[in-house]
C-alpha cells in the first residue's frame, strides 16, 4: 500500500466516524434518536467546545500543568529507577532480599495511591508528580536491572580483557546497555508518565487536562468531556513523536530501534 | 624454531571441567600441558567441540582449571591475564560503539589523549583494511569486517601474549591470506607468542613454529605436537606448495583425521541424548 493510499484510507476512517457519530446524533431514525446527545454529546458540539478553549486560551494553562507533572515524574521517575536498577543489578544479595517487596509494590494498582499522595504532598503538583513517578520508576528500572545483566558475557570479558576496571566497564559496558533497554522502553515509560499526571488531576486537582475533564464530568457537560479527551489524545500523541525523534537519535547503533508497545 | 626466551604461556596438567544445568560434571579438557615460549608462535587444532576455546579461556585467567597450573612468563596466574590480547570467537566489539571507538578504546582506558587514540586507531583500521569503515556500527559490517575490527582492537594495545580463537574463520580465501600475511609481518616485527586456534589444518602449517593436535572431547588431551621447521618470513600461499608443507600436512593430518571423526559422532551423539 502506498502512503497516499494509506493515508487516504486512514482519513476515511476519521470521517466515516465522525459522519456516524453526527448521524446517530441528531437525526431520529424510526421516530427516536438512536444517540441520545445527553450521553453523547455531538461533533460539531465537541468540536466548537475545543475551538472555544484554544481561542480563549484557557487550554494552555492546563497543557502546561500536565505537561509540567508529566515532565517531573518522568525525570525523577527515570532518575530513580538507573540509580535502583543499576544497584539491585551490581549487588544480587540486595535485590535477592528486596526482590518480594518489589514485586508487592509493583503489582499494586497505582489509582488507590493517589488519596494518599493528595493527603501527603497536598492537591498540587506534587501529588500528581508521585503518581507518576511511582509508575514509571518501575518500568525503568526493570529495564536497567536487565540490561546491566543481560549484557552479553563475550562483550564482558573483551572489556575485562583489554584492561577495563570496574568504574571503565561500568562507563563503557553497562549503562550503555542499560541505556538502550531503557531507551527501548521510552514511548511506554513517557505514556506513563502522563497517565499519572492525568489520572492524578481527575483525582483531585485544580488545573490540568484530568482537572478539566473531571470539571465536564461534574456537570454532565459530555461535550467537554470528549473535547477534553481528544486534546489529551492529541497531547499524547505529540509527545510520543518527541519522543520517536529522540529515540532514532540516541540509538542510532541498533539494527533497527526496539519499539515496546 | 629455538626457543628465544622464557616461557610466555605454561599449562601444566590443566584440568576444565564444567557442571551442567542437571547437576553432572563434563570434564571438557583433562591433564592438558601446553607451553608456549616468548616469541613463539603455536597454533592448536582439534575437532570441533573439543575445548580448545576453553584452553584459550585458561590462558586468558577467564576460566580457573579444576586442576593443574597456570604460569604467565614463569609466575602462576591468579586472576586476569594482564599480559595477554584476546581476539574471541564470538562477536565480542561494543555494539554501541563505532568502529574506530571500539579499536581506540583499548588505548583511552590506559589514559591516552583522545586525539591521538583516535589516530592510531585510524591507522590500525588502514592496516586491516578497514580504513573507510571508521564510522560504521557493528552492527553495519559483515561479520569478516566485525573480526577485523577486533583483530585491530587487540593489536593496538600490543599485548605480549595473543590468544586468537578461529579470527579468520568468517573471512573468505583470499582475505584469509591476506590477513595471516599481515599477521605474520607484524609477529616477525615485534615477536609476540601467540597462540593460535583454528579448524583449518593448512592455515595452521602455513603460520605457526608449532602445530598442537587436541584428541576429542569429553576429557580431551594434547595428542600431537608438532615442530613446523619451515622458513621464515613465510608467504601463506607460497608456502603451501613447498614438499615439506605437504609431508608435514600428511603427517598431521592421518593423527588428526581419526579425531575429527570420533569427535563428530560423539557430539552427534551428545546432541541426541
Ligand atoms: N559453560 C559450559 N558449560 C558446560 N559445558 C561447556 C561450557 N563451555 C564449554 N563447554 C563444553 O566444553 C567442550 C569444549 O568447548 P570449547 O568451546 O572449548 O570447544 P572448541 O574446541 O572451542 O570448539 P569449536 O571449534 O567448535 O569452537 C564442549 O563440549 C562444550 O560443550
Ligand atoms: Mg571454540
Amino acid at each position: 500500500m502506498s502512503r497516499i493510499t494509506l493515508l487516504y484510507l486512514q482519513v476515511l476512517v476519521a470521517v466515516v466516524a465522525l459522519v456516524l457519530w453526527q448521524f446517530f446524533t441528531t437525526v431520529p431514525l424510526f421516530g427516536r434518536i438512536l444517540l441520545p446527545p445527553f450521553f453523547f454529546s455531538n461533533p460539531v458540539d465537541v468540536f466548537s467546545q475545543i475551538v472555544k478553549w484554544f481561542s480563549t486560551g484557557v487550554i494552555w494553562k492546563h497543557l502546561a500543568i500536565t505537561l509540567w507533572e508529566s515532565i517531573l515524574a518522568f525525570v525523577i521517575g527515570s532518575a530513580g529507577g538507573i540509580l535502583v536498577g543499576f544497584w539491585f543489578a551490581r549487588q544480587p544479595r540486595v535485590a535477592a532480599v528486596f526482590d518480594p517487596y518489589v514485586k508487592m509494590v509493583n503489582a499494586l494498582p497505582r489509582v488507590v495511591l493517589a488519596p494518599i499522595f493528595a493527603l501527603w504532598f497536598g492537591l498540587g503538583v506534587w501529588s500528581k508528580v508521585a503518581l507518576g513517578v511511582t509508575l514509571v520508576f518501575f518500568i525503568v528500572f526493570f529495564n536497567v536491572y536487565q540490561g546491566v545483566k543481560e549484557v552479553p558475557t563475550t562483550v564482558l570479558d573483551n572489556g575485562r580483557m583489554l584492561g577495563m576496571n570496574e568504574r571503565q566497564l561500568m562507563r563503557h559496558v553497562y549503562w550503555p546497555s542499560a541505556l538502550s533497554w531503557m531507551f527501548s522502553s521510552l514511548h511506554t515509560s513517557v505514556g506513563f508518565a502522563v497517565v499519572g499526571a492525568v489520572v492524578g488531576e481527575y483525582l483531585g486537582a485544580a488545573a490540568g487536562l484530568g482537572y478539566l475533564i473531571q470539571q465536564a464530568e461534574g456537570v454532565f457537560d459530555v461535550a467537554g468531556v470528549f473535547a477534553g479527551m481528544f486534546v489529551l489524545s492529541a497531547f499524547v500523541l505529540l509527545i510520543d513523536m518527541v519522543v520517536t525523534l529522540v529515540e532514532k537519535r540516541l540509538l542510532v547503533w541498533r539494527p533497527t530501534a526496539v519499539r515496546q508497545d | 624454531m629455538e626457543k628465544t626466551g622464557p616461557t610466555a604461556v605454561a599449562l601444566d596438567d590443566a584440568t576444565v571441567a564444567f557442571r551442567l544445568a542437571d547437576g553432572r560434571v563434563y570434564t571438557a579438557v583433562e591433564k592438558a600441558s601446553l607451553a608456549v615460549a616468548h616469541g613463539e608462535f603455536v597454533a592448536i587444532v582439534g575437532p570441533t567441540g573439543c575445548g580448545k576455546s576453553t584452553l584459550l579461556n585458561v590462558a586468558a585467567g577467564l576460566l580457573r582449571p579444576a586442576g593443574g597450573a597456570v604460569r604467565i612468563f614463569d609466575q602462576p596466574l591468579a586472576g586476569l591475564n594482564r599480559d595477554a590480547g584476546y581476539l574471541f570467537q564470538a562477536d565480542a566489539l561494543f555494539p554501541w560503539k563505532t568502529a574506530i571507538d571500539n579499536v581506540a578504546i583499548g588505548l583511552e582506558i590506559t589514559g591516552t589523549p583522545r586525539v591521538e587514540a583516535l589516530a592510531r586507531a585510524q591507522k590500525w583500521l588502514g592496516s586491516v583494511g578497514l580504513g573507510a569503515f571508521a564510522g560504521r556500527y557493528p552492527h553495519m559490517l559483515s561479520g569478516g569486517q566485525r573480526k577485523r575490527v577486533a583483530l585491530a582492537q587487540v593489536l593496538i594495545r600490543d599485548p605480549k601474549i595473543l590468544l586468537m580463537d578461529e579470527p579468520f574463520g568468517p573471512l573468505d580465501a583470499q582475505t584469509r591470506q591476506i590477513m595471516g600475511n599481515l599477521l605474520l609481518e607484524l609477529w616477525s616485527a615485534d615477536r609476540k607468542a601467540v597462540l593460535f586456534v583454528t579448524h583449518d589444518l593448512e592455515e595452521a602449517i602455513a603460520l605457526a613454529d608449532r602445530v598442537v593436535i587436541m584428541s576429542a572431547g569429553p576429557s580431551a588431551r594434547i595428542i600431537g605436537d608438532w615442530r613446523i621447521a619451515l622458513p621464515r618470513p613465510r608467504d601463506i600461499s607460497e608456502v603451501r606448495m613447498e614438499k615439506d608443507f605437504h609431508a608435514l600436512h600428511r603427517e598431521i593430518w592421518s593423527v588428526l583425521k581419526d579425531e575429527v571423526m570420533k569427535g563428530y559422532v560423539q557430539s552427534t551423539q551428545a546432541g541426541a541424548a
